[in-house]
């Protein structure tokens, strides 16, 4: 199989890595190659924060490049403009409907764009979703990016179940539970 | 075997294991952390957090010397600090191996610089090995202890960022039964006075040549020949990137990249018609196959700045350029997370018009707008010592509007000794420890002021009121760093007095576990002015309405109250956490 380039874009804090290593244990489970990149330290520190993942039948380079992403992953709305020419031109664009201000607009150095999704999508197939008040309506507000990759993974060629097994085997055991139904919530939407 | 998804770092802990490593002694430091962090779970191995990576690596060095493996484990810049030990252990050799290793940083993403580590190793005449993924790092690890006790060397591994923090695929192995070697007195080898010294350069010298001629036969040296009209040598993830757009050209994959192998290197050169050396960073690789008199094209073409990708290969080699439309947003800079306390620290600062020499941590983001305190950022520990020169240079009166600022965790690396400077050579400089109880940037280790070990267990904590004043600080104040009111009234009583001053600026990381305010901020915009003193400090969790008011987003906010203490008019409020 020719490699499938998937990138996390999002907010350090937003939980990007706890989604990765979701997503690269499906990946091996499954008998892929893979690889995934991240970032850690400084950048971590509420900074713009990306996430790689690839996998297919050998897997040589960790990152994904411009034009490259199949799926493209945001957590937020500015991050998913500041990416999104790393999408292929029929990739497809997974965005949290969330706004978080960068310091330069809170300073009002910078203004934060208005109509972003319309602006980005490019004829591409968009999807959008506040998962922010959806993971409130769950009951916890932390798992909106566990209904995020729910979306996405309705375009990755894995069954529910293989997705809610892995979720199992890789977040803390008192929330499993959460954690798959944020899943369940993301991939029936 | 089991197959598991590892982390670079985690792969490279793994290997040290499997090693038969018993132990590790390290200092923070991204893109190095996870190292210690995942080592420290095996109970065979004995893991610390040292104070710095000097101390860290003459553990490291003791440890080998009584005839067991150990490692010590840094990024790049502490290697410098590491480097005084290593140039002298180097003649030393091992007992049982040691091995080193350093996280480079290529584009710079958490660092204060872009050395290349191979360019160390070279002056202190190290043997370097690099792998290229997470699987390679675990498998050159174990390489590299065999290769230590057989040289007699210490061994630098040298990872990068986009190694240490990609995962892939590892096969797990059985750790090794490695049995201590015997302790035997021998002041020849380890005891390095002008006479020994100078026999163990013979020695040194030999064993870089003797590696250069052996290295042919070591499998981490690998030669992939396919077509023949370009060939690559590279090392490290520069391998992915060369695989990914020329899976056909023909390679030498070098593992070991210094001493690099000497025949292996004419007999590939004569095989392809054009030659290419692509490596990060400097040209280590290159200038030894130039340095044998062999023709070949690096950095000529490829930059010795930021890192590599395939994609810059492609636009260099093959003239390929994709450029997908992109849009022009605000950048989103890192920023210190709401209910930091250096947040409110700077804010003091700032209404007191001082100027900072910063050091290394979180809190260098003050350096930055909205806050803009800090003026200087050298390196871990340089904050108070150039604070003393900048005195001595001009004036007591130069620094009265002037203090250093440093963590906690960095002024017990190397801070101490610049504040002992202070105190011994009649400086008059204030010194503000922005004391949060933990090494906060690299993600909360524990230091000696924690009362922990990496291990987690329970340990005496340094008072670092106690310390200033052993050192001779007679004014060594404390202030809770979210009182806005004493911090700024301590602050400048210690500036204006001609003597050295601490001020410890306390308040625990907002991020540690159980370190949550029981109160939450909110706006009230009936009484709010407009007037935007409470955005000053520059909290994320609050946004300027479309009216100039202020809403306060309720999951970011931590309720330290700064905002609060920032509003004249009683238009924030604290109130119960749900």
């Amino acid at each position: 199989m020719e490699t499938k380039n998937i990138m996390i874009v999002g907010v350090g804090g937003q939980g990007t890595l706890l989604t990765s290593r979701i997503l690269g244990g499906i990946m091996l489970s499954a008998g892929y190659d893979v690889k995934l990149s991240e970032v850690h330290g400084m950048a971590q520190r509420g900074g713009s924060v990306v996430t790689f993942v690839r996998y297919g039948d050998k897997v040589y380079e960790p990152i994904v490049e411009e034009g490259q992403a199949d799926v493209l992953i945001a957590f937020e709305r500015l991050e998913a403009m500041r990416y999104v020419q790393f999408l292929k031109k029929d990739g497809v664009l997974i965005v949290n409907d969330q706004r978080i201000d960068p310091m330069p607009v809170i300073t009002g150095a910078a203004e934060y764009p208005s109509n972003i999704i319309e602006t980005i999508s490019d004829g591409r197939a968009v999807y959008s979703m506040d998962a922010k008040a959806k993971a409130l309506e769950l009951g916890n507000s932390k798992v909106f990016n566990i209904i995020i990759l729910g979306m996405a993974a309705k375009h990755m060629n894995f069954s529910k179940e293989q997705w809610l097994d892995v979720i199992a085997k890789t977040v803390p055991e008192k929330t499993i539970e959460i954690n798959q139904k944020a899943f369940i919530a993301g991939y029936e939407s | 075997m089991e197959k598991i998804v590892m982390l670079g770092n985690e792969a490279i802990a793994r290997g040290a294991y499997e090693a038969g490593v018993k132990v590790s002694a390290a200092y923070p430091g991204t893109p190095s952390t996870e190292i210690s962090e995942n080592l420290v779970k095996y109970d065979e191995v004995y893991c610390e957090w040292s104070p710095n990576e000097k101390v860290a690596c003459e553990v490291a060095i003791g440890a080998s010397m009584t005839g067991v493996r150990s490692l010590c484990c840094m990024k790049h810049v502490g290697l410098n600090v590491a480097s005084d030990p290593l140039y002298s252990f180097s003649y030393i050799g091992v007992n049982g191996g040691m091995v080193l290793v350093v996280a480079d940083d290529p584009g710079i993403y958490s660092s204060q610089n872009e050395q290349d580590t191979r360019m160390v190793a070279r002056a202190a005449m190290v043997p370097v090995i690099e792998p290229s993924d997470s699987q390679e790092a675990k498998d050159f690890i174990k390489e590299a202890f065999d290769l230590s006790e057989k040289y007699d060397t210490p061994i630098i591994v040298r990872t990068t960022t986009r190694l240490a923090h990609s995962q892939g695929i590892v096969t797990l192995e059985e750790r090794k039964n490695i049995e201590d070697k015997p302790y035997e007195k021998n002041i020849a080898k380890n005891v390095m006075m002008p006479a020994q010294a100078k026999a163990r350069h013979i020695f040194v010298e030999k064993r870089l040549k003797d590696m250069a001629a052996d290295a042919e036969f070591m499998s981490i040296n690998r030669l992939e020949m396919n077509d023949t009209k370009i060939g690559f040598i590279t090392s490290g993830i520069a391998y992915q990137y060369v695989k990914e757009v020329f899976p056909k050209a023909s390679v030498l994959k070098l593992g070991l990249v210094n001493p690099i192998p000497d025949k292996m290197v004419r007999d590939f050169a004569a095989k392809v018609d054009k030659l290419y050396i692509f490596e990060e960073l400097e040209p280590v690789i290159e200038l030894q196959v130039k340095a044998m008199g062999i023709e070949c094209i690096g950095k000529e073409l490829f930059t010795v700045q930021g890192e590599y990708s395939a994609n810059m290969l492609r636009r260099v080699l093959k003239n390929e350029e994709v450029k997908n439309p992109s849009f022009d947003v605000p950048q989103r800079p890192p920023i210190l997370c709401p209910g930091c306390p250096h947040r409110s620290v700077y804010t003091a600062l700032k209404k007191l018009k001082l100027h900072a020499a910063g050091d290394i941590g979180c809190y260098t983001l003050g350096a930055l707008a909205p806050l803009g305190v800090i003026d200087t950022a050298v390196c871990m520990g340089s904050s108070i010592s150039t604070l003393h020169g900048m005195e001595k240079a001009r004036g007591k009166e130069f620094i009265k509007d002037w203090v250093a600022v440093i963590g906690d965790s960095t002024f017990l690396h190397t801070g101490l000794n610049s504040l002992m400077n202070m105190v011994y050579n009649k400086a008059t400089g204030t010194v503000c420890i922005l004391d949060n109880s933990i090494t906060g940037m690299t993600g909360h280790q524990d230091h000696a002021a924690t009362g922990k070990t990496l291990k987690g267990d329970a340990t005496y904590a340094v008072d670092l009121v106690e310390l200033c004043k052993a050192l001779g600080v007679e004014n060594v104040r404390v202030v809770s760093s979210f009182d806005q009111d004493e911090l700024t009234k301590v602050i400048k009583e210690e500036v204006a007095k001609d003597a050295v001053s601490v001020v410890i600026c306390k308040a625990p990381c907002a991020l540690l576990k159980g370190q949550i305010f029981p109160n939450k901020c909110v706006a009230l915009p009936e009484k709010c002015k407009k007037c935007g003193a409470c955005l000053k400090p520059g909290c994320p969790a609050l946004t300027k309405n479309a009216d100039g008011s202020v809403s306060i987003d309720a999951t970011m906010c931590n309720g330290c109250g700064l905002c609060k203490q920032m509003c004249k008019f009683d238009a924030i409020d604290m109130v119960k956490r749900a």
